[in-house]
């Protein structure tokens, strides 16, 4: 067997999917795709819901459905797939340490690595939600996958902490099947999750939503018998005395997603603490050489459809790597840092190395808290480079400028910051 | 007839498991006790996990004594069962003067007590060993001999041995009462009836309730009036354990200044590489709700923070508690019952009750041996366990185990690289685990960053197809904790 390979993709989800495809397509020959479950797909496969591919395709496709798009685009490409296979090291000189039943325990050697592993979900133990230990209490996303994929029901009396996405999806979901869902329950003031899914997912159910709103005991000995929930302040500490009890057999917590990086750590990988990701440059390479990231395990992305595009630019990155033998080192003088300023919690990509930018880069963020009527203010060492108007900022969208290569030469060396301004900043 | 059992122990945990072993080594027959549906699932599996040293209890005590011995027993113990075990030292951190006393207190038992390599080191010793201590620190107390245990599989394993060794258990039978009726020979033979009215029939009993072994002393007087000599104030301890990022802060367990109460809040890293914080003391009422409660929660952050302020908590994984079985007794109560010299209590076993487990059976065997039963030596007695941890192995021997054996090949709980032949081989050992917990505590399949969220489903579809089961009957930890149910159309089809 031929262990050898130009890319390695670490993660058979979309991410993974498009980054092969791609570096496959800008010239890579022989690419593997090595994928711990037995399908490819990632989480897209227990997303049976409507609601992928709009930017991307113009469609609305289920997360199967979405997933097939590119497993079918494999075909005929060459691209090599080992499924129920996990990796279990990757170190800094490409050496890529797998297994399954059937090869066993081995080494592939890669040209260059692109890790695509997506996240995986915030628990119980992650906000310390205090009270006694009962079943009944699941992470949306086990919950979505035993009833999506082994199609089993996991309660009767439901209630959800955390309106982001998944939350509201679970909420439907769950209604569906014949549970009843109590309500839904936001810590932060405002929901976390698309407009469109509190309208579907919580609006048509008669399903309440109750804003600054948190977890504060669990009770039942073996089951699940009862959740209290409390109301916060504005500094999301749970007041006294307005507790409300929910008898229910079922909690479902989601409570955020942190991308999957204990491989790339264990490279050597230098992680983010803003994003949980890697520090990548514009092309998604982190910083060590050869080795890139893209899609969940990057960064928490909402829309799949941003995922596939971050990937597209990871996997024609790592071909041109493999290609030209690496990339040229890049100066000082010639990079940019990107850095979250002002109510922005994280910006990707970190770096730029401003003579392999073609005509732009996209930065991508999301900003701390909701904005109306603000501005995005764009700057390098205090002088103001680009502002936009925007009526609405949402933490729970991802949000996007792009910075033109004549603005990075300018700030070339230096640090440019990206920052939200309100009317009263000035 | 219904069969008589030379010696019945009531209550599974460290100290009934290690009795249980410790008797298999006797032509005796041995049946091992407890009321919920697995091996640990008292005090034994939520506690601090440390093996102490020694050096806090008074010198003269059955604590003292039972302590150093347990503590050099463990190691020995651990090696052949195959458990978790690291004596990685501790060391009790001093902030002032009055600190400064209690440690030069603490050294003298220490001495007293017979515990090797004890040392008073002070401020630049102390940051040269753990850099990530306090600045506050001005000194401690360094005692090499503690170490860091997986409990849980520590209980299971001496459990498994005595099965091993002819042993038996009886799981999901909760000792209600007891009569005695004169055998034979003029001793009494007892019998045990359960909450589900199951009877067991006993020549000796051994109570190893843990926090209820108050109780069931009490059984023991037979509506005698006579004293019982202890009383149970039941005591609970709230955790913190976070992600593995966390677990290399330290490399010895770092406690502060012992108070009335207990050992005070510890930072440590554990066996498996975490990092555990805590505990505080609470009396409480109910000695069964192990709940956890946000003041005691911040109560443990904030004096922690005392030994460091480098614990990044949003990399917290899991909170818990436990329940200590204090007694107003100051020290362990293992002694037979004042009316029956066959009714032996193994009772109030509070800290260092895990360290000492060892020698506590062994204090339990001569107990049993002065009450008139015979101990006579088996022939063969099994004293070691094989487990295979995958993630133990070096690249060869993985390579080898695989091609030997593929269920090894593929992982199941990716957080802790548990295989699939890791989690097989925990459903089929001797004590079958009937839920997620028990295969957790078996293999540690769930007990990573992610709890089970990943590998849960896998290993509830295990425990259905190996023991037949419906997944309906599939539970997270205890009787009635069930986690699915086929659909409406599918159960009454
Ligand atoms: C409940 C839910 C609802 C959503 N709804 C929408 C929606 O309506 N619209 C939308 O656009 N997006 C939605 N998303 C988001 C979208 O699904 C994700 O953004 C996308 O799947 C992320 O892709 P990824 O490839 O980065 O990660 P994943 O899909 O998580 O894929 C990562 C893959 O890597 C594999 N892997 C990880 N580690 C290893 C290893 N060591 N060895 C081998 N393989 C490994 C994993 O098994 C997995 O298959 C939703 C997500 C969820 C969970
Ligand atoms: C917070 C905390 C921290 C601790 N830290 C440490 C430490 O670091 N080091 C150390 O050495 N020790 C420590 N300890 C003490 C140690 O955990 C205990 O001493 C030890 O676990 C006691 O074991 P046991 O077998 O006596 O009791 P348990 O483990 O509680 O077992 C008693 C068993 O009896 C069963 N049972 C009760 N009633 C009945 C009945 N009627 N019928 C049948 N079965 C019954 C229960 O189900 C239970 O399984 C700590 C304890 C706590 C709570």
């Amino acid at each position: 067997m031929n262990r050898n390979y130009d890319v390695i993709v670490v993660g058979g989800g979309p991410a993974g999917l498009a980054a092969a495809l791609e570096a496959n397509k800008n010239g890579a020959e022989r690419v593997l795709i090595i994928e711990r479950d037995k399908e490819l797909g990632g989480i897209l496969n227990q997303c049976i819901h409507n609601g992928f591919g709009l930017h991307y395709f113009k469609e609305q496709l289920t997360g199967p459905e979405y997933a097939q798009r590119f497993i079918d685009m494999l075909e005929g490409t060459g691209i090599e797939v080992k499924t129920d296979t996990m990796v279990l090291s990757v170190t800094p000189d490409k050496k890529v340490w797998a297994m399954n039943t059937e090869d066993g325990y081995c080494c592939f050697n890669a040209g260059a690595v692109v890790l695509a592993m997506g996240c995986r979900e915030r628990t119980r133990g992650a906000i310390s939600i205090p009270g006694e230990r009962p079943s009944g209490v699941f992470t949306a996303g086990t919950a979505q996958r035993y009833i999506n994929i082994e199609g089993y029901m996991v309660g009767k009396k439901v209630l959800i902490l955390g309106s982001g996405d998944i939350g509201l999806i679970m909420a439907r979901r769950m209604t569906l099947e014949g549970a009843k869902v109590l309500a839904v329950c936001e810590l932060m003031p405002y929901s976390n999750g698309l407009k469109r899914n509190i309208a579907q997912c919580l609006d048509d159910y008669g399903i309440p939503l109750y804003l600054s709103h948190t977890v504060t005991d669990i009770k039942g000995k073996n089951r699940l018998e009862s959740v209290t929930v409390s109301r916060v302040d504005e500094n999301l500490a749970p007041i006294p005395g307005t507790e409300i009890e929910f008898d229910c057999d079922t909690l479902l917590l989601s409570v955020g997603l942190i991308p999957e990086n204990e491989l790339s750590r264990n490279a050597g990988v230098p992680i983010d603490r803003r994003t949980n990701g890697a520090v990548v440059w514009q092309d998604r390479q982190t910083e060590i050489d050869g080795i890139f990231a893209c899609g969940n395990v990057l960064h928490v992305h909402d829309l799949v459809d941003f995922v596939t595009k971050e990937s597209m630019i990871a996997g024609r990155a790592a071909a041109e790597y493999v290609k030209n033998g690496g990339f040229p080192e890049t100066t000082a003088e010639n990079t940019v840092s990107l850095a979250a300023g002002n109510g922005v919690s994280y910006v990707v990509p970190q770096k730029i190395a401003v003579e392999r930018t073609e005509k732009f880069v996209e930065a991508f963020f999301r900003v701390r808290t909701t904005y109306k009527d603000s501005e995005i203010v764009v700057r390098a060492d205090g002088e103001e480079l680009n502002v936009i108007k925007k009526s609405q900022l949402l933490p729970a969208e991802m949000e996007r400028v792009v910075l033109p290569k004549a603005m990075l030469q300018k700030a070339a060396g230096k640090e440019i910051t990206i920052e939200v301004r309100t009317k009263g900043d000035n | 007839m219904d069969k008589i059992y030379d010696v019945v122990i009531i209550g599974a945990g460290v100290t009934g498991c290690a009795i249980a072993r410790e008797l298999s080594r006797y032509k005796l027959s041995v049946l091992l006790t407890d009321k919920e549906n697995d091996i640990s699932c008292g005090a034994s599996r939520a506690n601090s996990a440390i093996i102490h040293a020694g050096y806090d209890p008074e010198p003269g005590s059955l604590m003292a004594q039972l302590n150093v011995d347990g503590n050099r027993m463990t190691g020995d113990i651990c090696e052949k069962l195959n458990v978790p075990f690291k004596r990685i030292g501790a060391l009790v951190l001093a902030f002032n003067d009055e600190d400064m006393e209690t440690v030069e207190k603490l050294y003298r038992n220490g001495v007293a007590n017979g515990v090797p390599g004890v040392e008073i080191i002070g401020r630049e010793k102390l940051r040269e060993l753990e850099p990530n201590v306090s600045e506050n620190a001005v000194g401690a107390l360094l005692s090499p001999s503690a170490g860091i245990i997986n409990p849980w599989e520590y209980t299971i394993a001496l459990a498994e041995n005595a099965v091993e060794n002819g042993a038996e258990y009886k799981l999901r039978f909760e000792t209600a009462s007891i009569t005695r009726e004169s055998g034979v020979d003029g001793a009494s033979i007892f019998t045990l009836t359960s909450a589900k009215d199951e009877t067991v029939k006993a020549r000796c009993i051994i109570n190893a309730a843990g926090v209820h072994s108050e109780e069931i002393a009490r059984l023991g007087l037979f509506g005698e009036d006579v004293e019982l000599g202890f009383r149970t104030i039941p005591s609970k301890g709230q955790y913190f354990l976070l992600d593995k990022t966390q677990g290399t802060l330290f490399s010895r367990v770092m406690f502060q200044c012992p108070s009335k109460v207990g050992k005070g809040v510890l930072v440590s890293p554990t066996v498996h590489g975490n990092l555990i914080v805590g505990p505080d003391a609470v009396d409480v009422d109910d000695p069964d709700n192990t709940c956890t409660t946000s003041d005691a929660l911040a109560f443990i952050r904030k004096t922690a923070s005392l030994t460091t302020d480098t614990v990044s908590y949003r990399d917290n994984i899991r909170n818990f508690s436990g329940i200590r079985p204090n007694t107003d007794r100051g020290d362990f109560v293992i002694e037979p019952s004042p009316v029956e010299a066959r009714f032996i209590n193994s009772a109030g076993i509070k800290s260092p009750g895990l360290s000492s487990a060892p020698a506590i059976a062994v204090k339990v065997a001569e107990l049993v041996k002065e009450s008139g039963i015979e101990l006579a030596e088996k022939e063969s007695f099994v004293e070691t366990r094989e487990v295979v941890r995958f993630r133990e192995l070096d690249n060869e021997e993985r390579a080898k185990l695989v091609a030997e054996h593929p269920e090894f090949g593929r992982i199941i709980c990716r957080c802790e690289t548990i295989t699939e032949g890791e989690i097989l081989a925990a459903i089929h050992s001797p004590i079958t685990p009937l839920s997620l917990d028990a295969v957790k505590r078996r293999c540690g399949a769930g007990l990573g960053r992610c709890q089970g969220g990943f590998c849960g489903p896998r290993v509830l579809e295990f425990l259905v197809r190996e023991l037949g089961i419906s997944p309906n009957d599939v539970l997270k930890d205890l009787d009635g904790s069930w986690i699915v149910k086929l659909r409406d159309d599918e159960t009454t089809n």
